[in-house]
């Protein structure tokens, strides 16, 4: 049965006609066409789909999209403040933070839910706030200090 | 057929249908100087052994400067996160004195670039660097001789900075690069006659350099294969067999068939579901009854080596010097160990994806490959189509690490395309990558060696089995040694339950966790220090460089092993480049669990061209080495493949990860692999450490708490 849905999508209030259960993943890339939240696993284990549901990290493969209804979703296009990057997408281009690029979003929206979360961590809450993302290029020390750096700029711009 | 305006549109750069050779399409690119070159005499020969297509005898790449200046490679190779668009456009500006940012590489577009075998084996810096070198060396001659003609002065007084052709003794007259390339069409094929610059001169290389692409990988912007869109794509869910070698019977697809909008097509064992909504075309492959026959492989885990032992090819023996039997009679000591390697997946975070779209003349491909051209000759093969009309443009890739060479998910992508006339994208779920991936082939090596008193390795016995020769190299100085390779390369047609290929330093790992392992076992026995007793026994100065490095790094305390103080050391070759690392573990005794603290690599590699991509490269390799040294295995009964995602695999995590300290030994001579030495040593250095650290001895990888836990109780 098709519903409608309403919900923001990066600032924006949108409405779509859908089945409740399907996935929000994929929807995002195919009715949005926001292909930045990536598909890793498809079963929550890897991350790589990571957006922010009313500011929390949340695995979009694992989450309908009946389940968003009035709420607040932000993907990696909408961290952006136009050309201006969030500090965490900054810290990670500023530490090189990268390789093939394919977790980063999912990385950067799972490091902004943490931040969320908790704004001052400790290099261990990093750690554990990270564990269940997946990187196989192996960038994880250098994501780890682009988090600490963030979290710092995001503390002294306050 | 429906050639829709906005789908042309979308093909960008989308060639005239009509046959054009790769020249003529050339000509159309416009004015400026052109370079053809050829990469390399070496890739020549290895695309011959891989028996692939032969290389076009005229050129294989070429530069372009454009009439503004600006300054284009074109080549096959592939990014896929190594960081070789960064590094190769280092060069080429540096080469060509140039700035960096005028300087864009056109990758692996078969349209657009000539023919490459593929990206992989560590050979874009230094096979096809040298040669792009040549050619940038070649194209600043000319511009030079323009420039000299123009400015009225001879060659020799001229100099270039920035793309700015001046003279050293009136810097006011100068001339830059796009008035002298304006309006000018020159071609020239790159003879490797003039002079590239000493390695010392170069301003833009050996000085560290972010990598190009962050900007868009941060904000998402990077299209991969599967973020491309075209109207009226359709997703494709595909039927896929229990298990390798089966056979299908019967497949009734009545059910699927009453999905609303979804398509469903046949051609002979490919079945699959069409559906603009990738759920819907799953829900629709879901309800297909299909019938298969199973082959019956009788291997497991369980006896995976004996089964390996038993079907052991024809051996070859590659090295072969001195006299065993007299060197083992010299012996004092003698060892005979046997090492065992598991199947390891590549995982690369993106699983194999591909879109594909027929115009009714010819296919576009986008593939995550690293092999764009051998891809485009297999579609144009199988689909009995002109290679020319089968275009693959790989857009950025998620992870290669070898696995992507293989392109199997073009093939699909491809023949549904062709069948249907439209868009259709197959993007292959995280248990079809399990399924389909060309693991790194189990393997075995035996040992027989022995020292003598003075603990001088004096003979030296190899045999590998399944994982090829890379890295089995003896390394150290023995003088009756005999090496014996069972099996050609990473495949073995018919041994293996299912698909087998090349994995990061394909073979290495496997070859160096013997060695390492075996040299170690050497030295506790000989009681001396383990770094020593490797110096002891090493001649080749590049091998001993690189452990003098590192055991400096790491402020190594000599002393016998097991000292209880848990650090190992081990020493590699790969890619033509020299690594040595020494690592620190803790292993809980209660439960097997090892945490590697921290890890010191030194690596030689040449002239290094980016300092920043190199050390982010070996960053990586210790990291992807923790996977496979310490937890990864494909689990597996007969062709039926029972890994099926990341719950039951384990690929390093953010807690795993040790401090790490990197150098790079710069040397000026031409420049090595990068992507691959630092991984191969990973396995011995983590097991020397194990056993610095207990006593316990560990010859089979992954050393997963299980087998740590065996393994003290034999200490």
């Amino acid at each position: 049965m098709k519903a409608k849905i309403e919900f923001t999508l990066n600032g924006k209030d949108v409405s779509v006609e859908l089945e409740e259960s399907k996935k929000l993943l994929w929807v995002l890339r195919t009715h949005f066409n926001l292909t930045g939240t990536k598909y890793g696993c498809g079963e929550g284990y890897c991350g790589a789909c990571t957006v922010l549901i009313n500011n929390s990290a949340t695995r979009s493969c694992a989450t309908t999209i009946g389940e968003v209804a009035g709420k607040n979703v932000i993907t990696i296009e909408g961290l952006a403040q136009g050309e201006k990057l969030h500090p965490v997408q900054q810290a990670f281009a500023d530490h090189d933070a990268l390789q093939c690029g394919y977790c980063t979003p999912g990385m950067i929206m799972n490091a902004v839910g943490l931040l969320n979360d908790q704004p001052k961590p400790s290099r261990e809450d990093i750690i554990l706030g990270m564990e269940d993302n997946l990187c196989r290029c192996g960038a994880h020390n250098r994501i780890l200090d682009a988090i600490e750096a963030a979290a710092n700029e995001m503390q002294n711009g306050k | 057929m429906d050639k829709s305006k906005d789908i042309q549109d979308y093909i960008e750069g989308h060639t005239p249908t009509n046959t054009i050779k790769r020249r003529n399409f050339i000509r159309l690119l416009g004015g400026g100087i052109y370079v053809f070159f050829h990469a390399g005499a070496a890739l020549k020969l290895m695309a011959a052994e891989a028996d692939q297509r032969r290389l076009p005898d005229d050129f294989n790449a070429f530069l372009r400067i454009h009439e503004n200046g600006k300054v284009s490679c074109y080549t096959g190779k592939i990014e896929m996160g190594q960081g070789a668009n960064t590094g190769l456009a280092m060069m080429l500006a540096d080469e060509l004195d140039v700035a960096y940012e005028n300087v864009e590489m056109v990758m692996g577009d078969t349209d657009l670039c000539p023919w490459d075998m593929g990206t992989f084996g560590s050979l874009t810096t230094r096979m096809f660097g040298p040669s792009m070198l040549a050619a940038a060396a070649e194209a600043r001659t000319v511009l030079l001789e323009l420039a000299a003609e123009k400015l009225g002065t001879d060659v020799d007084n001229l100099d270039v900075k920035k793309g700015v052709v001046f003279n050293r003794q009136d810097q006011s007259e100068k001339i830059t690069y796009a008035q002298l390339t304006n309006g000018q069409r020159i071609e020239r094929v790159a003879k490797n006659e003039s002079t590239v610059k000493d390695y010392s001169k170069y301003k833009i290389m050996g000085k560290p350099k972010f990598r190009a692409d962050s900007l868009e990988k941060v904000t998402g912007k990077a299209k991969y294969s599967g973020d491309m869109r075209l109207p009226g794509m359709l997703y494709a869910r595909l039927l896929r067999p229990p298990s390798h070698g089966a056979k299908l019977i019967s497949v009734d697809t009545a059910e699927a068939e009453k999905v609303e909008g979804v398509q469903i097509v046949r051609d002979g064992d490919l079945v699959a579901a069409l559906h603009k909504d990738p759920e819907m075309a799953e829900k629709a492959r879901d309800l297909f009854r299909a019938k298969f026959e199973e082959a019956d492989k009788p291997v497991s885990n369980d006896n995976l080596f004996d089964y390996l032992n038993e079907r052991a090819p024809e051996g070859n023996v590659n090295i072969n010097e001195g006299d065993l039997s007299k060197g083992e009679e010299l012996a004092t000591s003698v060892f005979n160990n046997e090492f065992h390697d598991g199947y390891v997946a590549h995982s690369p975070m993106e699983p194999h994806t591909a879109m594909a779209y027929f115009d009714g003349d010819k296919m576009t491909v986008w593939a995550g490959t690293q092999t764009p051209f051998p891809a485009q000759s297999n579609i144009a093969r199988i689909l009995g189509m002109e290679e020319d009309k089968v275009r693959v443009k790989p857009p950025y890739l998620g992870g290669g690490f070898g696995g992507k060479s293989d392109h199997g998910q073009a093939v699909e992508a491809a023949k549904l395309a062709k069948l249907t006339g439209k868009p259709i994208m197959v993007d292959w779920s995280r248990e079809e990558e399990f399924f389909y991936d060309t693991f790194r082939p189990a393997a075995i090596v035996k040992i027989n060696s022995g020292i003598d008193d003075a603990g001088k390795i004096n003979f030296w016995d190899y045999h590998v089995y399944y994982a090829g020769d890379r890295g089995s190299e003896t390394l150290y100085d023995v003088p009756h040694q005999k090496r014996t390779v069972y099996g050609r390369g990473w495949t073995a047609p018919g041994i293996h339950p299912f698909d087998t290929g090349a994995w990061r330093g394909p073979g290495n790992s496997t070859n160096t966790f013997a060695r390492e392992t075996q040299v170690d076992i050497m030295a506790a026995k000989a009681g001396i220090d383990p770094v020593e007793f490797r110096l002891k026994n090493l001649k080749d100065q590049r091998a001993i460089d690189v452990l003098e490095a590192v055991a400096e790094m790491a402020d190594w305390k000599p002393g016998q092993s097991p000292s209880g103080r848990g650090f190992g050391v081990a020493i590699g070759s790969d890619a033509g480049t020299y690594v040595a690392h020494i690592a620190k573990v803790d292993v809980n005794k209660e439960t097997g669990e090892v945490k590697v603290l921290k890890v010191w690599v030194a690596q030689e590699m040449g002239f290094c061209v980016n300092p920043q991509g190199a050390t982010i490269q070996m960053e990586g390799c210790i990291n992807m080495g923790l996977g496979y040294s310490l937890k990864e295995f494909i689990e597996f009964e007969g062709g039926k493949v029972k890994t099926k995602n990341f719950d039951t695999y384990e690929i390093p995590r953010f807690s795993w990860i040790p401090e790490m300290e990197t150098k790079i030994l710069q040397r000026n001579a031409p420049p090595q692999g990068g992507g691959e030495p630092a991984i191969v040593c990973m396995g011995a250095v983590i097991g020397n450490a194990i056993y610095d650290q207990t006593g316990a001895r560990l010859l089979e990888m992954a050393m997963t708490p299980a087998k740590v836990i065996q393994a003290l109780k034999n200490v």
